[in-house]
């Protein structure tokens, strides 16, 4: 089990310190073009969630190889990239210039428009071109999670993680969107019960690893997950608010799971996927 | 580059100011760093944290001056002796005190980081303006303050020949940026992190999109 960061909630290059308590640092998506993002407003703050329309911001492919990319492996820890693109054959030459990390396509970002091949055709196109470890971030918005992961897995991708943002909208007081996209990706507590009903649904489906992500702000939670049938799990919104949150998630996985009689955090692995069925007199 | 640690600090009070809350804290081991330098704030019961400026370092305390309007700063204000709350900071660049011939320039609730930068400035003239009468109660934190209402502005009575170190809504940083093009202006935008990872607080400098909390909040032309 390897706790990661989910990808565009970490600069590693600003906090090294956080990177390094991670056991994999993924970074911010990048594109072939360098982007500026979205303008502001790009985050707000619901009762039990964010909301993000950052769009991507990031310094494009070539100056992500030649400066990004070196600065980040001298920080010793490894590294996961996130890649994404607005076609598949752009997704797949980022990927054909990337060695020695684990590659995440970002298959479901909220805040662009959609590249017009499908998630399966992507990762089809970036499999022919890499040899690396290839991560498909899936949207939580798939009608048949079960259908979309063994597309993805014919398709080619070693792992899934799940899940991205919901695309979720809020209103100030005087009704005007409080994002200038109007709507965004939706993150935080809200979005736990979201995250484990998927990768439950994902782990009926298949027996690729997962990275269990959505909604994490505890030892529990990220259990939680792993019941659920995640193999790995990332942290998002919680890293916003607490910077300290990978040493302490680590450390409360594993004594919430010692206190369900696991021997560690894996014991509890798919223990989800068989209910007891219980009957109360 | 070192990262301050997130604290667990004790509420020691909190004081109204005219329509606005002044939350003290225990400072314990933390560094108030210098003016203009903000730090994010637990608010109970929310998602995220708040970014504050420091208002005043008194002994062994932290003091953040905030306008309770929204979910998260009203939740700050209603916090009581012996509250305790997370505290990360201080994060971001301030200001520059090797100015020559001071001027602080406040408007609203931006007037917050003005006292502890009066401060290290040795009290220098200060120029306030507020909306109304009760929000100006404010200006006491402040000392050789001149005071407009509106629809007096800043801009109206700012003396020239001036080293001015500003902070305050975006239209009046503008219009003082406008008269001084060298003026130091501190800046406010929506943070979830205030430490470079969320990438929400990002505005236009040198005609890119950068995050204020890593280059500013306190931003110069010169």
């Amino acid at each position: 089990m390897q706790l990661l960061n989910a990808s565009g909630c970490l600069d590693a290059l600003t906090a090294p310190d956080i990177a390094r308590a991670l056991d994999a640092f993924v970074t911010k998506t990048i594109t072939p073009e360098p982007r500026d993002g979205n303008s502001p407003v790009r985050i707000a703050e619901t009762d039990s969630g964010m909301l993000n329309a950052i769009g991507l911001a990031n310094p494009g492919r070539e100056r992500f190889l030649s400066s990004t990319l070196p600065q980040l492996r001298a920080l010793g820890v490894p590294l996961w990239v996130s890649v994404g693109g607005f076609a598949a054959h752009e997704y797949a030459e980022t990927c054909a210039r990337l060695d020695g990390v684990t590659i995440e396509l970002n298959l479901s970002c909220p805040n662009v428009d959609e590249a017009p091949q499908s998630a399966a055709e992507i990762v089809r196109a970036c499999r022919a071109a890499t040899t690396n470890p290839l991560y498909a971030k899936v949207s939580p918005h798939a009608w048949d999670m079960g259908e979309t992961v063994r597309a993805l897995e014919a398709a080619g991708a070693d792992g899934l993680s799940m899940v991205n943002t919901l695309r979720g909208a809020a209103l100030d007081a005087r009704l005007r969107p409080k994002l200038a996209r109007g709507s965004g990706g939706y993150s935080g507590p809200a979005i736990k019960p979201v995250a484990l009903a998927a990768v439950l649904a994902a782990r009926r489906a298949t027996d690729l690893p997962i990275v269990g992500m959505g909604g994490v702000t505890s030892g529990r939670d990220a259990l939680e997950l792993i019941a659920c049938g995640a193999t790995h799990v990332a942290l998002g919104t919680v890293l916003f608010s607490d910077p300290d949150a990978p040493s302490r998630v680590h450390r409360e996985l594993v004594e919430e799971s010692l206190q369900l009689g696991f021997a560690d955090p894996e014991g509890a692995f798919c223990a989800a996927l068989d209910p007891v069925v219980t009957m109360e007199n | 580059m070192s990262r301050p640690r997130r604290e667990l600090r004790r509420v020691v009070g909190v004081e109204g100011c005219g329509p606005y809350a002044l939350v003290r804290v225990d400072r314990g081991t933390i560094d108030p760093g210098d003016p203009g330098q903000f730090f994010m704030l637990e608010a109970p019961g929310r998602v995220l944290p708040r970014p504050m400026s420091l208002c005043l370092a008194p002994r062994g305390e932290l003091a953040f001056l905030l306008d309770p309007i929204g979910p998260g700063t009203r939740a700050l204000a209603a916090l009581g002796p012996g509250d305790h709350i997370h505290v990360l900071g201080p994060l971001g660049n301030g200001f520059r005190l090797d100015v020559p011939r001071p001027l602080l320039v406040g408007g609203g609730i931006g007037v917050a980081p003005l006292p502890y930068l009066a401060e290290a400035l040795e009290r220098p003239p200060a120029v306030l303006g507020f909306r109304t009468q009760k929000h100006a109660e404010a200006a006491a934190l402040i000392p050789n303050a001149e005071v407009v209402i509106d629809p007096v502005l800043v801009t109206d009575v700012m003396p020239a020949d001036r080293d001015v170190l500003a902070c305050g809504p975006e239209p009046m940083l503008e219009a003082v940026r406008a008269l001084v093009p060298a003026a130091q202006l501190a800046w406010e935008a929506p943070k979830a992190c205030g430490y470079g990872a969320c990438y929400g607080c990002a505005v236009e400098i040198d005609g890119e999109l950068k995050r204020l909390c890593v280059e500013g909040p306190v931003l110069c032309n010169s």
